[in-house]
């Protein structure tokens, strides 16, 4: 087992290609890591480690985006004001991953590169449009996340790429709700959740933990956006049938999900005891 | 690109600068107990959950457990080792320690949460403590330690 140790996003693509896309990109890893001394199928990797690099590291604006660099922390963005500020959802999502300890080194990259159906970043991000920026020594990529995921745990990176940057246009939102459902409070893998919002783009409704990815629900958006009359829990549910596939596992069963999306949906959404 | 490959890594550990050679993909958590002699931070789960190996990394509390040794080169550590025990009065006298395999990650996250009580603008004592798991307290005795300690600093010039 070894370990890359690159100087700049430059030197970690040339690494990345000499290996053949076979190096782990290594940021946090509080994905890659857990249960590590009996991860023996991955001892003989080649870990490539982000966690130092600065350009990843930097929460920069345009006049049309916040940029958050493909290495940036919940931690971080918890604690920039700005950001926070702009976009209250990366604030909500990020207080429940984990506790400070996984905030403090989980990114938001991994958390897009990590794949799974029940990331809780994902959502927020989603919710955003946020486009994924690419790079490797064959030159640049963008990619919107709703358009990243393929299928369970497949998605159009490949292999030589890195994640530079996560891009989110800035944007006057009316309606931002973000919906954690988990055994408890804290420290809970999701049994399912959504953010949704809306602004001059119109609506977004993004769920995890409900299909093989996190996946925008564009029938519920739909009906959203034509003003729909929606009265009841119960009249979200043919659109949610329509938008996601839940199953049943460890976590939960795809009836509760279903029956809860609808109705937390439905009360962040149109209730009027908010 | 499948030999190990040993090289130097340093990083500054309770003050101290540190030097070893090594592949740089060992666990925080064991180069501290078994190759530093610091056997301070517990192992509990090794995934991240229970919180018994936080450390603190240029400040910050993070789970050793998750963290390989190469990632902290040239950077600053600090374990319970370099808490001093009269920083910990507070947490003694409140009931927050039983069987005592949590404490040291307790102490750890709670003198960080001690240290900038900015924080609770916008996050709870026990929202910033989630990351410690404690099967014997109940939590009640954490929580009021680390506000009376709060108190204390509020208190003193
Ligand atoms: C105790 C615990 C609680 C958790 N709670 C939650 C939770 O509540 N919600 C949640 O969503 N997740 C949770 N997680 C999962 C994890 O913390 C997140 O998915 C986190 O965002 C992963 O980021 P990382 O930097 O640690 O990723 P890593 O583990 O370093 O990497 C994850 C994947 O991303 C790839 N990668 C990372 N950065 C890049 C990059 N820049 N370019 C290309 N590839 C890259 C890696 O190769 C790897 O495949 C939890 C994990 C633990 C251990
Ligand atoms: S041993 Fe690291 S969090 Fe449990
Ligand atoms: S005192 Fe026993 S686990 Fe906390």
């Amino acid at each position: 087992m070894t370990m890359l140790f690159p100087s700049d996003l430059e030197e970690a693509c040339e690494m990345l290609a000499a290996s053949d896309g076979k190096a782990v990109p290594l940021a946090g890893g509080t994905d890659l890591l857990v249960h590590w001394p009996q991860r023996f199928e991955d001892h003989g990797r080649t870990f490539l480690d982000l966690s130092q690099l600065a350009e990843l590291r930097a929460i920069r604006w345009s006049d049309s985006a916040l940029i958050l660099g493909g290495g940036v922390t919940y931690w971080q963005t918890l604690g920039d004001r700005a950001v926070c500020d702009a976009f209250p959802l990366l604030e909500k999502a990020g207080r429940q991953v984990g506790a400070v300890q996984i905030q403090a080194r989980g990114t938001w990259a991994g958390n897009i590169v990590n794949a799974s159906p029940a990331a809780d970043g994902v959502p927020v991000l989603m919710a955003y449009d946020a486009v994924v920026e690419l790079v490797s020594t064959q030159g640049e990529e963008e990619i919107p996340l709703s358009e990243f995921y393929l299928g369970y745990k497949q998605m159009r990176r490949r292999p030589n790429q890195l994640v530079r940057a996560v891009r989110l246009p800035r944007r006057r939102h009316d309606v931002e709700v973000f919906e954690k459902i988990g055994p408890r409070r804290a420290q809970a893998i999701t049994k399912l959740g959504f953010a949704a919002t809306h602004s001059a783009a119109g609506w977004r409704v993004v769920a995890n933990s409900m299909a093989p990815t996190v996946c925008r629900c564009r029938t519920l958006e739909g009906m959203l956006e034509h003003g729909s009359p929606i009265r009841r829990p119960e009249d979200l549910m043919p659109a949610i049938r329509q938008d996601v596939s839940p199953i049943d596992d460890i976590r939960s069963t795809a009836q509760y999900r279903q029956k809860v999306f609808s109705r937390t949906l439905f009360h962040a959404l149109f209730s009027d005891e908010k | 690109m499948t030999k190990p490959e040993h090289r130097d890594i340093g990083f500054t550990l309770n003050g101290e600068e540190i030097r070893f050679s090594g592949t740089g993909t060992e666990r925080l958590l064991d180069v501290l107990r078994y190759r530093l002699g610091l056997p301070g931070t517990k192992e509990g789960c090794g995934e991240g959950e229970c919180g018994a190996c936080t450390v603190h990394l240029d400040g910050v509390p993070v789970n050793s457990c998750l963290i390989l040794v190469g990632q902290v080169r040239n950077r600053r550590v600090d374990t319970v080792e370099s808490v001093a025990p009269e920083a910990l009065v507070e947490l003694h006298t409140s009931g927050a320690t039983q069987c005592g395999a949590c404490t040291p990650g307790v102490v750890m996250t709670a003198r960080f949460v001690i240290d900038h009580p900015g924080l609770l603008e916008r996050a709870s004592v026990r929202q910033l403590m989630a990351g410690n798991l404690c099967r014997c307290t109940g939590y009640d005795g954490i929580i009021e330690g680390i506000a009376e300690a709060l108190r204390q600093e509020e208190t003193s010039p």
